[in-house]
């Protein structure tokens, strides 16, 4: 039986204004006891004020295997960050 | 002591007993529940109800006014002197019957601690009125198992019909104190049967005799168990 209950990734929103954080996994008969054994298992302390769960199923993930390719050409790629560009004099707000 | 007051300490002790019987029966669970997510789930509201019992016996201590605190009501006190109502000790034979306990009783400790938390007594209606939303919570999980499991394989729902069967006539207790929650009670647990494709059962028997201390055997087993380590080692802390 357990065996049938699929996983979740829970999703918990600290507080009003933050977005919602990946905070774990568990497992559940359906979307509706997710939500709930996600309260119990992860707001327990006043962790949230917002849950989300969505089937593990659903989630498509980035492949170790792909992680050079995936991540490795941004390395040296100073000029996506915005301190790479000197603001121009009289131009505060920019 | 007076009359009135000696009604009141009985009040507390039968909403006390009803919290700790409660907290003791779902505290069994833990370990045992079909999966470890609602191990904590059960564990979770046992805590609730043994939070709601510890204020509410500690007050009733006070009342009274014997020098009796929260743990010498729990743990000195024999089945003959608890004030809970029958259903709470109730053996819970399968997970249905812890299920569908878990509906029929926290549904009523809502409207009763509802109607408490607007009452004129101030202590009390603290206490109430934060049990009132721990309860809210409890019916929710109570509610959502027995339409899963009413609704489920038929191995589920043929233990489900026998769990409210066996528990229906027992909720008739519940509302001695307050014949008038009894609607509202209805309002709340038939719409989860017809969800669940359970039979609400006629009324008819309706055994009581826990608010008189007139127990079934298994409250013997529960108390003996609970008050053990007490009675052994008394005032051992963890």
């Amino acid at each position: 039986m357990p065996e049938d209950w699929p996983l979740w990734e829970v999703f918990v929103r600290p507080r009003r204004g933050l977005s919602h954080t990946h905070v774990g996994s568990l497992h559940a008969p359906d979307a509706q006891l997710a939500l709930r054994n996600a309260r119990d298992l992860y707001t327990r302390r006043q962790e949230g004020v917002s849950i989300w769960v969505v089937p593990a199923a659903a989630v498509t993930a980035s492949s170790p295997d792909e992680k050079d390719a995936f991540f490795d050409p941004a390395a040296d790629k100073a000029y996506r960050h915005p301190t790479f560009y000197a603001v121009p004099e009289g131009a505060p707000h920019l | 002591m007076t009359a009135g007051s000696s009604t009141g300490f009985d009040r507390l002790l039968a909403l006390g007993d009803d919290a700790l019987v409660m907290a003791q029966r779902l505290g069994g669970w833990c370990t045992r529940a079909p999966e470890m997510e609602e191990d904590v789930a059960l564990a979770n509201i046992a805590l609730d109800q043994l939070g709601a019992a510890r204020l509410l016996l500690g007050y009733a201590g006070e009342v009274e006014g014997a020098g009796r605190d929260e743990d010498a009501l729990a743990f000195l006190r024999t089945d003959r002197e608890y004030r809970n109502a029958l259903l709470a000790e109730l053996p819970d034979a399968d997970f249905a019957v812890l299920v569908v306990k878990l509906l029929f009783f926290c549904a009523f400790q809502r409207l009763r601690y509802a109607t408490l938390a607007a009452g004129p007594d101030e202590r009390l209606a603290a206490i109430a009125a934060k049990a009132v939303k721990e309860s809210a919570y409890h019916v929710d999980h109570g509610a959502q198992w027995t339409v899963r499991l009413g609704d489920g394989t038929d191995e589920s729902h043929t233990r489900t019909q026998a769990a409210v069967d066996e528990l229906w006539p027992y909720t008739h207790e519940l509302f001695d104190d307050e014949p008038g929650l009894r609607p509202a009670w209805l309002s709340t647990v038939e719409p989860v049967l017809a969800e669940a494709t359970l039979d609400r059962p006629a009324d008819g028997w309706a055994p009581r005799g826990g608010r008189d201390g007139q127990h079934t055997e298994a409250l013997s087993y529960l108390l003996a168990e609970m008050q053990v380590l007490h009675r052994a080692h008394p005032g051992a802390r963890w």
